[in-house]
């Protein structure tokens, strides 16, 4: 196996072919068995459809998932995939990421798998920067366990577990990554398959940790948690997308625009400020990057996709491969040596 | 005056003072002196859990006990012949132990009325006649220390730190031991402060001169050098044994070792030897916490490395999930535990053999793991080793069970030649023509090591029940219970060698079984009953699971066997479970190891009732 430079820093060291590879390679021989109607099928078949695109060889390709609906995720991709326990998903991608450089490591999770059970490893991850990249599929409910509410729930939420409303209050999951230093993080809507693809891919590209916070539905129990985002008039006004670079303008025909309002942002009217007051989007301004994920309400009267951030930042990975490589060209390994250590003595016959 | 020298066999030393007066250092340079010298030797250090606990209080007493002897001996000693007392704490909390007429150095410095009243002596023993039945020398030696100190300039508490080796001086003279050593050690563990080095070394030699120069003590005494096999030898700790079984494990298997832990006492010294070995391709990830390390392991081994997970106490309850994940996908997985006294975070510093029991059953679900159990110290490399070897081959994860006093304590080990260790190398599979994920080896057991990144044999695992052969998730009834079945049949398959019984009068009616570090005190009371005419047999169990496959047999064929360990009874419980024999529980959970003298009555008793 070779290392090979494709020119995206997140996968140096994967093996590349020239083999065409299509949507269909990616797809493995499990029958697939979410409910009719749930998010993970679009985003799955947007997956396998982009997959291809980075011309990586499959073999070189893993899926490591916890618990929960979206972590069956691995059962469906033609790749290697660990359907492993509730939580643990980015601990295990881990170790497999610091044994492997030559893999392209990918975790998929969901709002209960990494924001409850597994929230520790999910912070540490992002804060050591592992080269992985991780997918939060946010339906803000349990489902695998048919129904109870999530730590993305919104406060009030009637379920199985809160017949009365849960007093629970819940985590925005960009602010939080944010806030574990991620140095990478995105969110996309299961519905917009052009969206997915195009956070999907700058994930990839890069070097360290990816969180992608994926909108995704659950038709059973809790369905239509984010139709107000796909109704095409109510989007217009709630989803602000964001691009590196460019001024963040929404809505039809740029009507809306995000300005600076204390040490935050708002929603202004394009027609009412100065080109100027437009901010413009820098995914490597952490304090900006930020400020958008609090533009995100729970109630989605505005909601930030796009990238977020997309800082450089030495990976754990690499580093402590660097370590041992440079420990290997500085002493060789002789085992006679080390256990004989500095004291020793002989005895003779 | 001339002083006398007295030829001893054997020598119990425990050094003991406040947990800031560095005891252990001092003792660990005891140990090498003696171990330069040529003695068998074992030690027990004991020491709070506290960093550093109210000075002068008997919960911040450390010690150090060190057995040396001229021949091989199995134990750090029951009790100690010659204490030294340091404060009022360390002789309140040492001297019961200290046998009539055994030798007593106290530095009086310390005994002052507020210190005296802190461990509520109400009288000064130094003053009283309460240590009569004792040899005391009552020394000064901080004042002796500060006086040897002055010209070097330094302060007075800097001088006063170094007492310790003032005592260590002391010793090394009546003991005859070789100096240069503990000279040179001090210069190269204070090299970056030469002045403190010196004051050190100046100390050092202080107390060896007042032993020379004063009249205080009338005999000095020899130990002369052990007849042990021949060979190059080395005095090493469980823990360094432990981490360098690891690092013979990846050469001898030539695999990168991915070692994810959390630091709990006694078991971090291993995290922090492997990591001064990245040499040997030995990665180390300070996770989290306990669940992360045993998954980062896990994902390691899932990947084509030796995963290791090492912890202790309360760590192994938090790694149970991810030992069930590595059953259920049948990967290679070494987990090392330390034990120590529990329940909950219990005792960290204390020693015990409770976790038997949860090695063996402690997950969901029918979920056997194979258990290899250290005998002492140095045996830690052959077993880790060994477990190893397991874990590969049957691609499953090991429990590995040392303990507080193995991982801490020290005894010399004759150093293997590596050509002689075994060779622990395994294929992966590469072979996409009808490879099936769950398909078995016919010997083993063990399903295909296929890691990612090899062409064509793409496939998906996990904590879901497998098909058959396939690997598919499967709920199918009949499936589940062949597949129950199976994964107990290939750790049941595993080829462990037959116990070895020790019976050298070859007619003993009793059989004393034991498992892990009560290796050397039951040795040590074998040993003793025989020589008061007792035969008795000794069996000790390094395979835990499985058992030895003549170990049934070996059971039947005494009258009686008697299981002595730190728990309240686990081994026994599986003995008499499997093999439905009588066995005869003898337990102590105090936090330390058994002493000799304690087995050997237990061990007479049995024998006299079964001869009566």
């Amino acid at each position: 196996m070779t290392a090979i430079d494709i020119g995206l820093p997140g996968l140096t060291g994967v093996p590349t072919t020239d083999e065409k590879q299509s949507a269909r390679d990616y797809k493995s021989d499990q029958e697939v068995r979410w409910c009719p109607g749930c998010g993970d099928y679009i985003v799955l078949n947007t997956m396998q459809s982009f997959l291809p695109s980075l011309g990586l060889k499959r073999e070189n390709i893993v899926f490591v998932s916890g618990i929960g609906c979206s972590s069956r995720f691995p059962y469906y991709m033609n790749t290697y995939g660990m359907h492993s326990i509730h939580g643990r998903a980015p601990a295990i991608a881990t170790g497999l990421a610091v044994a492997r450089p030559d893999l392209s490591v990918w975790v998929v999770t969901g709002d209960g798998d990494a924001l409850s059970i597994g929230g520790n490893h999910l912070i540490h991850t992002l804060r050591r920067n592992v080269n992985l990249k991780i997918l939060l599929f946010n339906n803000r409910i349990y489902g695998l366990t048919k129904g109870q509410y999530s730590p993305t729930s919104e406060p009030g939420k009637v379920t199985k577990s809160t017949p009365i409303g849960s007093v629970d209050h819940p985590f925005n999951p960009v602010s939080l990554a944010l806030g574990a230093e991620a140095s990478f993080v995105g969110r996309a809507l299961d519905s917009d398959k052009a969206g997915l693809t195009s956070v999907l891919r700058q994930a990839a590209e890069h070097r360290g940790s990816a969180l992608v916070e994926i909108y995704q539905n659950c038709p059973i129990f809790n369905d239509g948690a984010f139709d107000v985002l796909k109704d095409a008039d109510e989007a217009q006004r709630r989803i602000i997308n964001v691009v590196d670079g460019e001024p963040i303008r929404f809505g039809r025909e740029g009507e809306y625009c995000v300005v600076r309002e204390g040490f935050g942002l708002a929603v202004a009217k394009s027609a009412d400020v100065d080109a100027s007051e437009i901010v413009v989007h820098d995914a490597s301004d952490l304090n900006l990057s930020f400020a958008l994920s609090r533009l995100s309400t729970q109630d989605l009267t505005h909601t930030v996709t796009g990238v977020f951030r997309r800082a450089d930042r030495a990976t754990y990975d690499d580093g402590v491969r660097a370590q041992v490589s440079e420990a290997k060209n500085a002493k060789a390994a002789d085992l006679s040596k080390l256990l004989h250590g500095k004291d020793t003595w002989t005895v003779v016959g | 005056m001339s002083t006398e020298t007295r030829k001893l066999d054997r020598v119990v030393i425990r050094f003991a003072g406040d947990s800031g007066d560095g005891m252990q250092l001092t003792g660990d340079r005891f140990t090498s002196e003696a171990a330069a010298f040529g003695n068998d030797l074992a030690t027990q250090p004991n020491f709070p859990a506290e960093i550093r606990a109210p000075q002068g209080t008997l919960p911040g007493v450390s010690s150090f006990q060190l057995h040396f002897a001229d021949y091989d001996i199995l134990t750090p000693g029951d009790r100690p012949d010659v204490l030294v007392a340091m404060n009022p704490a360390a002789l309140k909390a040492n001297v019961g132990e200290l046998p009539d007429g055994g030798i007593l150095i106290v530095n009086t410095d310390e005994f002052s009325k507020r210190n005296l009243t802190k461990v509520g002596y109400d009288s000064n023993p130094l003053e009283d006649d309460s240590l009569e039945k004792f040899q005391v020398h009552k020394i000064a030696m901080a004042t002796l220390t500060i006086g040897a100190l002055e010209e070097t300039g330094l302060g007075k508490k800097d001088a006063e730190r170094a007492k310790n080796m003032f005592a260590l001086g002391l010793l090394s003279w009546m003991y005859h031991r070789p100096t240069e050593g503990t000279e040179r050690f001090l210069r190269e563990k204070f090299a970056k402060k030469p002045d403190i080095a010196e004051a050190n070394v100046l100390a050092f030699r202080a107390g060896w001169n007042y032993g020379e120069t004063t009249e205080a003590f009338a005999v000095t005494y020899e130990v002369a050098p052990a007849k042990l096999n021949v060979g190059t030898y080395r005095q090493i700790t469980g823990n360094t044994a432990t981490a360098y079984g690891i690092v013979a494990a990846a050469q001898l298997s030539k695999l990168p070792v991915v070692l994810g832990t959390y630091p709990i006492t006694p078991a971090s010294d291993i995290l922090h030897e492997l990591s001064k070995h990245k040499n040997f391709d030995i990665t180390t990830v300070q996770a989290e916490d306990e669940i992360a390390g045993i998954g980062i392991a896990l994902g390691a081994s899932y990947g084509g490395a030796i995963g290791v997970t090492s912890t202790s106490g309360p760590g192994i309850a938090l790694k149970s999930e991810t030992i069930g994940l590595g059953v259920m996908t049948e990967l290679p997985l070494l987990v090392i535990d330390v034990q120590r006294g529990g329940p909950s975070t219990g005792l960290p510093t204390k020693t015990e053999q409770a976790d038997l029991l949860q090695a063996m059953f402690g997950r969901n679900g029918e979920s056997p793991v194979p258990i290899v159990a250290p005998q002492s110290p140095s045996d830690c490399f052959d077993a880790v080793v060994d477990a190893t070897r397991i874990a590969l081959q049957y691609r499953t994860p090991v429990l590995f069970l040392s303990d507080g006093a193995i991982a801490n304590g020290s005894e010399p080990w004759m150093i293997p030649d590596v050509e002689t260790l075994p060779d622990l190398t395994v294929e992966f599979a590469t072979d996409p023509e009808n490879f099936q994920p769950y398909s078995r080896d016919p010997e083993t057991l063990a399903r295909p090591w296929a890691v990612p990144g090899t062409p064509g044999l793409q496939h998906r695992i996990g904590g879901l029940e497998k098909q058959d052969v396939t690997g598919n998730i499967s709920y199918d009834p009949e499936n589940h219970d062949k597949m129950v079945r199976l994964r107990q049949a290939k750790i049941d398959g595993i080829e462990v060698p037959d116990v070895v019984v020790d019976d050298p009068d070859g007619n003993a009616k009793v059989l004393v079984v034991g498992w892990g570090s009560s290796y050397g005190p039951i040795g040590a009371a074998a040993r003793r009953v025989r020589k008061l005419g007792l035969p008795v047999a000794h069996a000790h169990l390094r395979h835990l699971n499985p058992f030895p496959k003549n170990l049934g047999d070996v059971l039947k064929s005494y009258e009686k066997v008697i299981v002595p360990e730190m728990n309240l009874g686990q081994l026994a419980l599986l003995l008499r479970a499997k093999y439905l024999v009588d066995v005869q529980s003898y337990t102590k959970v105090q936090g330390l190891p058994f002493k000799a003298e304690e087995l050997q009555d237990v061990l007479a008793d049995v024998i006299k009732g079964v001869s009566a």
